[in-house]
């Protein structure tokens, strides 16, 4: 921290002719310099000072952290809690990215066919711009099992309505489904926006030769939408692992740890049960996973590669 | 499933500056389709797709200008069942605990007005901030030449892996020992500098613009201060305003750090202040009109935002989303 502090405040106090080798290096520190004060204390900081509280039995309280070394990462082997916790994450990120995709591909394709303009991207970008707990409370009303529209029309057609937030086995699908609903328009305009660089020729010398409209899009459209797809499924497997604020608003980790995702459990175990360290740890954990999964989904789409070029 | 047949090979160049009020329940180019099954059914899913996604806002709308205590009389009608204005005028706080009671209401208060006020400034500030700062680095990473220039800004770039909750523990210690939690300035400060992800959004701006209208300025003596204030943000506004509206609508719903930070009401935003209106009311029985009334005020000045600058942030989206 103090080494970035020092050369901003020379910059500030003792302007001195810049040495031609240096550049503008003086006038690009003076730019930089609150960026790079708030990079420095707000996140390159903490990531090495929440490597080593994961090391700690630190509590939160102003006590001095005692170092444990592997203790909590032992601990972490033999959590069940942390087991549910990883399963509950993995069925929420591969509920909501499945369908999610296929929903935003079939949209960006609608799109492109039948309703390209500004307002109706406007209107399926609407719900991503809607807080996280405004969207959750929302559908927590629709959800309400006993005077949610949601069952309401479920018992009309004759089906039983559920206790969706209240049912071991529903609650992840159930959450899953609502950042659906709120991330779905963001993920088709991204793959709409793919769909416009593909060149029409290409299809127009899949027509001559013959090809359906299945074909086209097995063949065609999808190979040529792998570099978007690739980044529209990092960008939302890497954000779906981090799924909190629905989670807190509704169900609080319940019923019986069936919607403690990962994030959730971090946060209760540093701040509700004071157990610092044990959450740093955690939270190095999910590092690691969404570092993994990132150069895994890069490794297998092979992202980099375009069938344009 | 059956897909429409091609007839729209038309690619459309002028896409990006179609107006926002483009008319959606019209075909684009009509002259050139044809009547078809096809397209029937495309349409008839293209709808659903938009019930489906306004449906949630009008229920929203619907029950809070519903009463309270008569809701579950009517739980599928879909106009406002005995409508009223009392469930805004129980959050705002200008009804009595007996109006509030009798509509279905806790009795209990919260403050909206502070808790609005909270929204206001730490996004305003945060805004501020975060878009001049990030502007100025991005100008130092596009438009200097400074040794070490791309490692640091290398450096910038790898920061957008880090998980929020990996840094959020941390921070909090770090606000916590600056005698900072429960404040404004607590909540605001990690966010105030810079986001690498807004660095990144300027400076491939910046990297397009003009070398020449800047190297006349230099001859003419003007410093590199100037030059950024009087050159390239007025040349960059276009940008600079997406990316303010952006910054704008994410600390607005931001939920995790004031979560963390803002335990006292007095410091919280209206996102919190939804969490506590909802635990105040009875479990059993949650003052569901007070509550959607609640969230559409809270929303409202996002919807607003979105309808005054959609296009704009429609567009940016795409940008940020292909680079």
């Amino acid at each position: 921290m103090s080494a970035t502090a020092a050369p901003t405040t020379q910059t500030k106090t003792a302007p001195v002719k810049p040495r031609r080798s240096l550049g503008d290096l003086k006038i690009a520190l003076l730019f930089i310099a609150p960026a790079l004060l708030g990079f420095c204390v707000f996140f390159v900081w903490p990531t090495i000072r929440g490597i080593y509280l994961s090391f700690t039995n630190f509590d939160g309280s102003n006590r001095t952290p005692g170092w444990v070394g592997l203790a909590n990462y032992k601990q972490m082997l033999s959590d069940p809690v942390l087991g549910k916790s990883l399963l509950a994450t993995l069925e929420y990120v591969v509920i909501n990215i499945v369908v999610q995709t296929i929903l935003a591909i079939l949209i960006a394709v609608l799109m492109q066919r039948v309703a390209k303009s500004t307002l109706a991207r406007g209107i399926l970008l609407l719900p991503y711009f809607i807080a996280n707990v405004i969207v959750a409370l929302v559908w927590f009303w629709m959800l309400d099992p006993n005077l949610g529209i949601v069952n309401d029309l479920i018992e009309k057609v004759g089906l039983d309505g559920q206790s969706w937030f209240g049912n071991g086995s529903l609650v992840i699908p159930t959450i899953a489904l609502i950042n659906v609903w709120r991330y779905m328009g963001y993920t088709a305009l991204l793959i709409f926006a793919g769909l416009q660089t593909i060149p029409s020729s290409v299809y127009e010398a899949a027509s001559l030769d013959g090809a359906g409209e299945l074909k086209q899009f097995f063949t065609i459209t999808l190979p040529l939408l792998r570099p978007v797809l690739v980044l529209v499924l990092i960008t939302s497997v890497v954000g779906s692992f981090q799924v909190f604020d629905t989670v807190a608003v509704t169900t609080r980790g319940g019923p019986a740890n069936a919607s403690n995702v990962i994030q959730y459990y971090i946060v209760d175990q540093a701040f509700n049960r004071s157990h610092f360290g044990y959450g740093a740890a955690i939270s190095v954990l999910l590092f690691v996973i969404l570092i993994v999964v990132a150069l895994v989904q890069f490794k297998v789409l092979r992202g980099r590669e375009s069938d344009l070029a | 499933m059956t897909i429409p047949p091609t007839t729209d090979t038309v690619r459309d160049p002028d896409l990006l500056d179609r107006p926002l009020d483009t008319d959606a329940a019209g075909p684009v180019a009509p002259e050139k389709k044809s009547f078809s099954l096809g397209r029937l059914l495309a349409w008839v899913v293209t709808g659903l797709i938009m019930l489906v996604t306004l449906f949630p806002f009008y229920w929203m709308v619907r029950t809070a200008f519903s009463n309270g205590s008569t809701l579950a009389a009517n739980p599928g009608s879909l106009l406002p069942v005995n409508f009223t204005w009392g469930a805004f005028q129980r959050v705002l706080g200008l009804s009595s605990i007996e109006d509030a009671r009798a509509q279905g209401g806790s009795g209990a208060s919260i403050d909206f007005w502070l808790a609005l006020r909270n929204s206001v400034i730490i996004s305003l500030v945060i805004t501020v901030g975060q878009t001049l700062f990030s502007a100025m680095a991005a100008y130092a990473f596009s438009r200097l030449v400074w040794p070490g220039r791309d490692l640091v800004f290398g450096l910038f770039l790898a920061a957008l892996m880090v998980p929020p909750i990996f840094t959020s523990l941390p921070n909090f210690l770090l606000i916590k020992n600056l005698g900072l939690i429960n404040t404004l300035p607590g909540i605001i400060l990690p966010f105030l500098f810079m986001t690498p992800f807004a660095v990144f959004f300027l400076r491939q701006f910046f990297l397009g613009l003009s070398r020449e209208v800047e190297e006349a300025a230099k001859i003419d003596g003007a410093s590199n201060v100037r030059i950024f204030f009087k050159l390239i943000v007025p040349m960059s506004s276009a940008p600079i305003t997406t990316l303010a509206i952006l910054t704008f609508i994410a600390s607005w719903n931001e939920y995790l750090w004031p979560l963390l930070v803002a335990r006292d009401a007095s410091a919280q935003p209206l996102t919190l202040a939804l969490g506590i209106f909802r635990s105040q009311t009875p479990g059993g029985s949650p003052d569901w009109a007070g509550l959607m009334a609640m969230t559409l005020l809270a929303a409202l000045p996002i919807i607003l935002l979105f309808v005054a600058f959609g296009r704009r942030v429609v567009n940016s989206i795409q940008f940020s989303g292909i680079k």
